[in-house]
């Protein structure tokens, strides 16, 4: 077999002269690419409290709740009460998000949106909790 | 001089997950070596068996860091063939792109973990570097780095637009060039080598007999790839070479590897020249009824092998995971005899080895010799009973 010793050599000495390949990350800002999946945003207007996005995490870490000031029912024209939408709140728990957004797949409504928000680390766990709510 | 028997594991620097290597050695060579297994117990098989079909498919894509979308594709198959569901073209395409994508990325980090094993920490350093390209590749087709989760059901989650196209081919013509140097550097440079050649020696015959798979039989000149032999995606449809290498040694899987390497870059652009029109998924109903079904998948380390049970309902009966270490698990102690110890890591690190894909937990009663099942409630008495043992009380709380 052929041997060619320190074919490295050469290679390494021209890495002296170049940038590193590291990204600087902390200290300059992240790179991330347009389809990133990071922190998943709630809209509490769209949704219609289906609950398919609770049935399919994964990791069980969205939740679904009535909200607590529901709109009052209006009396409609003919004196009985017209159908009103009911309100939802989500809680969304960072800790258990694996950010797979197959939440954001399955909402018939799209109340559901990932967004590029990535730094999401806290000291404190119920942090972690958010609660949207209208 | 009398032999003696040394552990290596499970908690050992050379290894990177726990694992047990019994070693007996006379001096500094090997004369006989056993593989334990049983340290790992993730109960992944378990709770596939408590989620739906969709929630599992995230579960089994954990199963491991490198190989995610082999046990992905490998799961999914299963389910397809259950539920009798025509997948579109350009849905195989693209599952086929990120698996050899996947291929890349998992061959480089192996030829990074081999040079480093063997001391040669500048090759580490370079490849992983270029790793990156191809990492930056899959989170740009897929949102994630790591955990893809391009698969779903019926398909693929994500579509590839022509500039993403464009941007992959820019960055796989990079690292063919640089592949081009791997290849120079690992088949001619003396200390690759001096540590590779003639060490952890595995015959055609006894790769056969132990059931090796994968770069690892590939490389004893077994000419096994389930891509050839059972295509699925596109496979048929693409031109490329099995790689085989008849060295039998430590050098031909690295060769077998790096000229892998080779092959996935063709297949990638052979893919995207010709990636169908077309949608990307079709729907798959909620319940999957009631049957079974193995599918086979040649993942980066070998043949990877995924079973399902279904009942009918939306969640599984069983899935059966067997993950292609456990079967080159089985030519170590041949390939670690008549070696010497400095030769292990790099011997044990030559099949790629991916402990915690591939291990359950076994209770073995060395009494009587039986092996037993625990239920849940069993399960956790003893583990009180176990750390009450060792002075720490967790059944006050």
């Amino acid at each position: 077999m052929k041997r060619k010793p320190m074919r490295i050599l050469p290679e390494a000495l021209k890495q002296l002269f170049k940038k590193p390949a590291t990204s600087k990350y902390p200290f300059e800002k992240a790179k991330l690419y347009a389809g990133y999946r990071a922190r998943i945003n709630f809209e509490v207007e769209k949704c219609i409290g289906c609950k398919m996005c609770m049935r399919v995490c994964p990791s069980k870490a969205i939740e679904i709740i009535p909200a607590e000031n529901q709109p009052q029912p209006q009396i409609g024209p003919d004196g009985k009460p017209m159908p009103v939408k009911k309100i939802f709140n989500c809680i969304m728990n960072l800790d258990r998000c694996i950010y797979c957004a197959q939440c954001v797949e399955i909402c018939p409504k799209k109340a559901l949106a990932y967004t590029q928000d990535f730094e999401l680390a806290q000291i404190e766990k119920k942090k972690l909790r958010l609660h949207y709510k209208n | 001089m009398a032999k003696i028997t040394i552990p290596l594991g499970p908690q050992h620097p050379a290894l990177k997950e726990p694992e047990n290597f019994m070693l007996v050695l006379d001096g500094e060579q090997i004369c006989d070596a056993t593989v334990n297994l049983g340290y790992n117990h993730r109960g992944i098989e378990k709770a596939a068996e408590n989620r739906n079909y969709i929630q599992d498919i995230y579960l089994l894509e954990r199963i491991c860091g490198i190989c995610s979308h082999s046990h992905v594709s490998c799961y999914i198959g299963c389910v397809e063939e259950i539920a009798k569901v025509e997948v579109p073209q350009r849905a195989k395409a693209i599952r086929t792109l990120v698996a050899e994508l996947e291929r890349i990325h998992s061959h480089l980090l192996w030829l990074g973990v081999a040079a480093y094993e063997m001391g040669f920490e500048t090759m580490f350093m370079y490849t992983w570097r270029d790793r990156e390209q191809v990492l930056d590749c899959l989170e740009m087709l897929s949102g994630n780095r790591v955990h893809y989760g391009i698969n779903t059901l019926g398909g693929v989650r994500r579509d590839i637009n022509a500039q993403q196209a464009k941007e992959i081919i820019k960055k796989i013509n990079y690292l063919e060039e640089r592949t081009k140097y791997y290849v120079n550097l690992a088949t001619e440079e003396p200390t690759v080598l001096a540590r590779t050649q003639n060490v952890g020696k595995l015959p055609y015959k006894v790769a056969l007999e132990r059931n090796a798979l994968g770069p690892t039989a590939r490389a004893s000149g077994v000419k096994m790839d389930v891509r050839k032999q059972e295509p699925y995606f596109i496979y048929d449809k693409l031109d490329f070479e099995m790689i085989t290498y008849d060295s039998e040694d430590v050098f031909g899987r690295v060769v077998v590897r790096v000229l892998e390497l080779v092959e996935s870059y063709k297949i990638i652009k052979q893919v995207l020249s010709a990636l169908p029109e077309g949608a990307i998924s079709v729907k798959v109903p909620w319940k999957i009824p009631a049957g079974e079904s193995v599918f086979r998948y040649e993942a980066p380390r070998g043949e990877d092998i995924h079973y399902v049970k279904s009942n009918g309902s939306e969640i599984p009966e069983r899935v059966k995971v067997r993950a292609p270490t456990l079967s080159n698990f089985q030519s170590i102690p041949y390939m670690l005899k008549g070696d010497y110890l400095a030769d292990v890591p790099i011997t044990i690190a030559a099949i790629d080895p991916c402990m915690s894909c591939t291990d359950r937990a076994v209770v073995y009663d060395a009494k009587n010799g039986k092996t037993r099942t625990f239920d849940w409630e069993e399960l956790r008495k003893y583990s009180i009973e176990f750390y009450k043992k060792k002075g720490v009380n967790f059944s006050t709380k």
